[in-house]
């Protein structure tokens, strides 16, 4: 146990030491939330959505048929009741819940004028906005064909609900967003990096040629960041609440495990990099190509999953951040339990246990 | 006498070169054993084999009775390794080093202050400076300091005088001589050829391969050739000219002479600085000169 807290000083020391690096540690999180704030555009394709018809008549059938037979949605479900529209949100396939009013066709007739409701799950705000729109304009069209059957215009009024982030801050998706690219390049990169730098300065030689375990040197290495990067990633989410406004709406404590258990898998990834390279340079490289850019690009952090080619989703369900960015949107926007993110969570877990056997294995008490 | 290290047969190749082959030698309790040679002759792959660094392609070494492959982790115990660049934390200081090394082996700088007393006491006005800012003699001093900490049973030194200072050296090896009385073998590797007349015994090495084993007095005496230390104003040409003499064996440049030897049983001198004389030599200066370790090597790369 002495050795341990010897060898953790020795860590804090390196860290403190290097104010340069201190200061992107600190620095970078801060900057990168508060320079993503822009809205980037997505396209709709294959939208899964619910139909609440309180009315089941020709005309709410005939716009359903409408709304499917394109290729932006997929019918679901069929509701039932109200309430069954929270539910199937938190369990978070179904973007979209289209609402008609009872005696739809009915209120058409006679009053030339329907209802119905556009709720959509906004966690996700350019594609909330989008749905809307779509849905509108699939709606206006029909409206148009059907118009020209009556001598009064008709008309249905669509009244739209942004559930979860009505004001559609795209901040609120970015956040996650950037949590899951900060954890990453912070606990791994960070991680490579000292590691690696014990081998480049020959001090590796003299920890290898030392009683130390092979274990005892990585969770040696690798705790300080641990704490670093779970601070981090508290002034992530109090920047989120304090500046854009976020709201945290589940458990505190969920959130901050899931963080750790993420912090965990980005470590483990860091440790896993490390084993394989012998500098510095190599490392960061790989740390960055390997880790950053998929983690921007094929994580659902900015490009919506849905789109990519079937080849790219696939990879992207390989992608740890995915699963992270989802738990922490349904925990911090809609304020879901552990018990529907279990099986993100579990994944994650899985991911970290599979790195971390496969770094111990890899890691050489030998120089070559 | 006790063996401390057996090495029986080692060979290492990188690739397709060989980097030693067939190594074999025994090295006493507490005595200093060096491995003499140039750079690239094996030394560092010899040495990081005993540490249990690296793994030998054939051939056994034991250090202690203890097998470096099998039982590597205890040997780790029973070692005290200096690597051959510096590789301490630079960013840490001198006291912080040496505690962190110290807590690594479950001691304290206290428990073994008595046997890196002498070696500390230089660099102890220092402690509080970071071990990057320190000349090179301090390095060397604080990195034997550390790997004395936890009182090995061997202690094993790659290239430790490599890049320090004439008085640093020096002190250095009256340092090794003292720790030697403290029951400590000492396995040290330098391409000084002036430093192996320290060593209890030595190893000459050369492209993988041992040339010689003995005591330096030995190696010495094993020279029988006359010696010659050959000087005039221009070194170059007298190199040249010198391998061109009928009687020629070797001439190697060193320092501002050069040293030669002829395949006569008695070097004509007088003969030797008519013939330089007639090539055209001014100040020529012959003498004969007991022959050193570095002559005895080069005589064995001949």
């Amino acid at each position: 146990m002495n050795r341990f807290i010897g060898f953790l000083k020795k860590e804090f020391y390196h860290i403190f030491r290097d104010k340069r690096s201190l200061v992107i540690l600190f620095g970078m999180p801060v900057a990168q939330v508060l320079l993503f704030g822009f809205v980037i555009t997505n396209e709709i394709k294959n939208v899964k959505i619910a139909i609440l018809d309180n009315s089941k008549d020709y005309i709410t059938k005939e716009l359903t048929d409408k709304l499917i037979s394109t290729d932006y949605f997929i019918l679901d479900k069929n509701l039932k009741s109200a309430n069954e529209i929270e539910g199937i949100f938190k369990a978070g396939h179904v973007k979209e819940v289209i609402i008609f009013e009872s005696n739809f066709a009915k209120n058409l007739e006679k009053e030339s004028k329907a209802n119905m409701q556009i709720i959509t799950d906004a966690t996700d705000p350019n594609t909330a906005n989008l749905l809307v729109n779509y849905t509108s304009a699939i709606v206006m069209d029909y409206v148009n064909s059907i118009n020209n059957n009556y001598k009064l215009p008709l008309q249905i009024n669509t009244e739209t609900r942004m559930f979860y982030n009505p004001e559609l801050a795209s901040v609120f998706m970015f956040v996650p967003g950037i949590m899951a690219m900060i954890l990453m390049l912070i606990s791994a990169i960070m991680t490579s990096i000292t590691i690696t730098r014990e081998k480049e300065t020959g001090t590796m030689e003299i920890l290898l040629v030392s009683p130390l375990k092979p274990a005892q040197i990585i969770i040696g290495k690798v705790t300080p960041y641990v704490i670093l990067s779970f601070v981090n990633a508290v002034i992530i989410i109090l920047l989120g609440m304090f500046v854009f406004k976020m709201p945290v709406q589940g458990n505190i404590a969920l959130l901050l495990f899931e963080n750790v258990l993420f912090i965990l898998l980005a470590l483990s990834l860091g440790i896993l990099i490390s084993t394989m390279r012998n500098d510095q340079q190599s490392a960061m490289m790989i740390s960055m190509f390997a880790l950053l850019l998929p983690t921007i690009l094929l994580s659902g952090f900015i490009f919506p999953i849905e789109n990519m080619p079937w080849i790219l989703q696939l990879f992207a369900q390989l992608m740890p951040p995915k699963w992270f960015i989802i738990i922490i949107k349904n925990i911090m926007l809609k304020g879901t339990s552990f018990a529907f993110v279990w099986k993100e969570t579990l994944i994650l877990a899985g991911f970290t246990v599979f790195f971390l056997a496969l770094s111990i294995k890899k890691f050489k008490v030998r120089l070559e | 006498m006790n063996k401390s290290v057996i090495v029986n047969n080692l060979s290492k190749k990188y690739g397709e070169t060989k980097a030693i082959e067939n190594i074999n030698f025994e090295v006493n309790n507490s005595e200093i054993f060096g491995l003499i040679g140039p750079d690239g002759a094996g030394k560092s792959t010899i040495i990081r084999i005993l540490t249990s660094l690296i793994l030998a392609d054939s051939g056994k070494c034991t250090l202690n009775g203890l097998d470096v492959v099998k039982d590597y982790k205890k040997i780790r115990k029973i070692i005290g390794y200096m690597p051959g660049r510096f590789s301490l934390y630079q960013d840490l200081t001198v006291e912080e080093n040496l505690k962190f090394f110290a807590t690594v082996f479950g001691t304290s700088i206290e428990e073994n202050y008595d046997l890196i007393k002498d070696i500390y006491h230089q660099i102890e006005s220092f402690k509080k400076r970071r071990a990057g800012k320190l000349s090179g003699g301090m390095k060397q001093k604080l990195a034997l300091s550390c790997a004395l900490i936890h009182k090995p049973e061997i202690l094993v030194l790659d290239e430790p005088t490599t890049g320090v200072d004439a008085v640093s050296r020096k002190e250095f090896w009256d340092m090794l001589k003292k720790l030697k009385e403290k029951d400590i073998t000492i396995i040290v590797s330098t391409p000084y050829m002036d430093e192996a007349s320290l060593c209890d015994r030595v190893a000459l090495i050369q492209k993988g391969n041992i040339m010689q084993i003995n005591t330096p007095e030995k190696i010495i005496n094993n020279f029988t050739k006359e010696l010659l230390s050959i000087k005039s104003k221009n070194i170059y040409k007298l190199l040249k000219d010198l391998r061109k003499y009928p009687e020629y064996r070797s001439a190697f440049p060193f320092g501002q002479n050069i040293h030669f030897t002829s395949n006569e049983t008695i070097a004509d001198i007088e003969n030797i600085k008519n013939f330089l004389i007639n090539n055209g030599h001014q100040n020529i200066d012959i003498k004969a000169i007991k022959a050193n370790i570095e002559d005895c090597f080069m005589e064995l790369m001949t």
